[in-house]
């Protein structure tokens, strides 16, 4: 055992300096389109589709949705004109109807995590908000395992359709206050799976969303914003949009 | 193949040859349990899938079996004969190919000890839909369920005291979602019984009537933590389509690219088995290494997973080949890093005990079962599609496939660890080898089928593409490695007690997004 401790003190300290610090080295993420700035031509044509829809042409005026971007990078690769493109990765949004989402924490979070049929690539950043890099312990989240005693529900993937049920019951089980947290595209918007006959356009339709963070998946920084904004230490960079509602279609069994 | 057509005088009608040896068999619907019996049991074939495919009037069945060629048994029926017959007796493998056809398509499999629930819940579905079929519509949820009340999980188990122990599919910590269901009377785990599909999206169903550029993001992401393997699957076979090959440097460039994939996954599955032992220190050093293989690919390709970097035709985006050679030293540096760990971990006694003869795979139950990738490769049943089907110009390579015979939690842990030792090696290969160029040729796919395998982290991965001549899909077929992983997975648990399971769950490194589709 003493040889696991001689290697870990050797290995030093790797943790991340955010928050009190910028973080900016290279691969913790992969940015994502912004809306442009005053001044800025989007020019004629932008002469790409978006598959999801993130981006979308208004009056001549580039209108970026950032809950349904999917880094495809379809916008800046091999093309004319590449979208405006930000790197950094405080991105979270919240619920704004005056409720104060973030007021109701201000110390520690416990969290209860949910996979709601994602790729696994939301799961796995979540798992790394544990690893020495990120270390969400030493800011006070600790993932918990059981709702019975979380503050928080993260959510990833489109809701599944056999995933309802299991979502519910698990938010059910959550003592009062709770919030939910929705990670990545999927959960936020149905991403590249969309509203389908076994899968939802995000989570929005089961439970009510109070956080948003974007991102396909969100890097583990994201996801960290997004819990110093749940504890009022942080700003979010914007409001949700004030209905996330479902738009699903219901059709008779066969 | 004449050796087969002397064998079944009369099943066989026609045999179409292709590259590299392989060929189509078309047979009659009676011999089709003789022959694949015998490519499996006499010739030694590995068994790779089943395609299901509903024309206008009639099925057709394509069995895949994987060897020196890859050969296609096909077989077919008209519309409304949906009756085949089973070949999972002899063929084992098949088993969970014919259940996902029953649940999906509505076709019957005589002979087949056990069809329904399983893709589709019988407790959350009625039986009888069948969303894969042509008339059914994706885009719509379905309203008017009649969920089988009466559902209870299945017992085997009658020994006194015993019951099942249910875990999932929500799990303390950050894990997919899957349900088990154990049978024990109270010590060991007897039966294992993985209730998979929690997860099911209906890729392959959403695909159908998608251009190939929509199409390509749900095969990139259906399963986030291989994504470059699967868009490199799909790629090759819509290049398949178009009769081109990627440029040279992209061919050498998306080899790279999967062997960061790999040896970012393999770490990812190391730090889970190390986690699974309460080996924290252990588990904290791999994450370490696996964040920053992370970020290696973060700095190279603009996303920490890889996504949007390949496309029908090549990538998307040409690297810089210094900043390609520094990724590939900060490589053999993690690989430095991870063998002082398992200098360590080996002297644990701890950690050894856990995963020494615990979990063990027999190389015939790998083989019966259909096992790909290192799992399979760790009970000494080596099939790796980078050497036996090579794509990409995986044959200009020197490297090792490695193997072992133990097939223990222990052997599996090895191979995970030479593997990536050996996707390290391949990456410096890479770039020593990086040829000038472009990384993109326009890629115009014609109607037709193609089926493209790669060697994913988890395994062998089989692709199959019908487009048609609007250039939007008609069928998308994906046979994962994990499909046939988690068939296998109760082999190892059964008779190992609890605290065993999640180990052994660990050692075999399954994506359930892979799965579940």
């Amino acid at each position: 055992m003493s040889r696991w401790i001689i290697k870990g003190l050797k290995t030093g300290v790797v943790t991340t300096r955010y928050p009190r610090h910028t973080e900016d080295a290279p691969g913790v993420s992969p940015g994502l389109p912004r809306a442009m700035r005053p001044g800025e031509d989007a020019g004629d044509t932008l002469g790409y589709d978006c598959p999801t829809g993130a981006l979308r042409h208004v009056d001549g005026r580039l209108v970026v949705e950032r809950g349904r971007c999917v880094h495809c990078f379809r916008c800046v690769r091999n093309v004319a004109k590449p979208a405006p493109w930000e790197d950094g990765f405080e991105w979270t949004a919240i619920r704004d109807d005056g409720s104060r989402v973030p007021g109701a924490f201000q110390h520690s979070i416990y969290i209860c995590v949910i996979d709601a049929g994602g790729c696994g690539a939301c799961i796995n950043e979540i798992k790394h908000l544990n690893n020495p890099y990120y270390n969400i312990h030493r800011l006070g989240f600790f993932i918990t395992p059981t709702p019975r005693k979380a503050d928080l529900l993260l959510v990833v993937g489109p809701v599944t359709d056999h995933m309802k049920v299991a979502l519910q019951k698990t938010y059910d089980a959550m003592p009062t206050p709770k919030r939910v947290m929705a990670i990545g595209a999927c959960a936020i918007s149905g991403g590249v799976f969309g509203s389908g006959f076994v899968t939802g356009a995000g989570i929005a339709d089961v439970l009510p969303v109070d956080v948003t963070i974007p991102g396909c998946p969100p890097p583990p920084l994201a996801i960290l914003h997004g819990l110093l904004v749940l504890a009022g230490r942080k700003d979010a960079a914007q409001a949700l949009a004030p209905s996330l509602k479902s738009t699903k279609k219901t059709a008779e069994a066969g | 193949m004449s050796q087969a057509r002397s064998m079944f005088p009369g099943a066989i009608e026609r045999v179409v040859h292709s590259g590299k040896g392989g060929a189509e068999i078309q047979c009659r619907r009676e011999a089709l349990q003789r022959l694949c019996d015998w490519l499996f049991n006499q010739k030694n074939y590995h068994f790779s899938g089943l395609i299901v495919e509903e024309h206008p009037h009639n099925w057709q069945l394509r069995y895949l079996f994987t060897g020196p060629e890859i050969l296609l048994v096909k077989t077919g029926a008209p519309l409304e004969e949906a009756t085949f017959p089973s070949i999972s007796e002899a063929v084992h493998a098949a088993d969970w190919h014919e259940r996902e056809a029953e649940d999906l398509y509505g076709l019957t499999f005589e002979g087949h000890p056990l069809l329904g629930d399983f893709i589709l819940h019988d407790n959350a579905w009625q039986e009888g839909i069948a969303p894969m079929r042509n008339g059914f519509n994706p885009e719509v949820a379905l309203a008017n369920r009649l969920p089988n009340r009466e559902w209870r999980p299945r017992r085997i188990l009658t020994a006194p005291g015993a019951f099942i122990m249910p875990i999932g599919p929500v799990f303390g910590g950050a894990t997919e979602s899957v349900h088990f269901q154990l049978e024990t009377t109270g010590e060991e785990v007897i039966r294992a019984f993985p209730r998979l599909f929690f997860k099911y999206r209906g890729v392959e169903k959403l695909a159908e009537g998608r251009k190939i550029d929509e199409a390509l993001l749900l095969a990139e992401r259906f399963a986030g933590n291989t994504a470059f393997a699967h868009a490199l699957a799909f790629c090759l076979a819509v290049e398949q389509l178009a009769d081109i090959k990627a440029p040279g440097r992209a061919r050498i460039l998306r080899i790279f690219f999967a062997e960061l994939e790999r040896l970012r996954h393999h770490l990812g599955v190391i730090a889970g088995i190390c986690n699974s032992t309460g080996l924290v220190v252990a588990a904290s050093q791999v994450a370490i290494l696996e964040e920053e293989a992370l970020r290696l690919a973060g700095g190279l390709a603009g996303h920490r997973y890889l996504f949007g970097l390949t496309v029908p035709g090549g990538l998307s985006l040409d690297m810089n080949d210094q900043a390609c050679r520094e990724v590939a030293v900060n490589a053999q540096d993690i690989i430095r890093r991870l063998d002082g760990i398992k200098n360590t971990l080996i002297n644990t006694s701890s950690f050894m005990d856990r995963l020494e003869e615990v979990g063990m795979v027999t190389r015939d139950q790998a083989r019966g079962f259909g096992l790909a990738g290192p799992v399979a490769r760790a009970s000494d049943y080596c099939n790796d599609l980078r050497r036996i089907q090579p794509y990409s110009g995986y044959e200009s390579f020197d490297f090792k496939v490695p193997c072992e015979t133990e097939g223990d939690g222990y052997a599996r842990l090895r191979l995970f660890l030479a593997e990536a030792a050996q996707s390290a090696r391949i990456m410096e290969q890479a770039v020593a080898a990086l040829p000038p160029g472009a990384v993109f040729a326009p890629c115009e796919a014609t109607a037709g089928q193609a089926l493209a395998g790669v060697e994913a982290p988890c395994g062998g991965m089989w692709n199959w593409l019908r487009l048609d001549e609007y250039g939007t899909l008609e069928r998308y077929h994906f046979l994962t490695p994990s499909f046939s992983n988690w068939h296998g997975f109760h082999l190892a648990v059964e008779y190992f007690t609890f605290q065993d399971f999640p180990i052994i769950l660990a050692t075999f490194g399954l994506s359930v997004a892979e799965n579940d589709r």
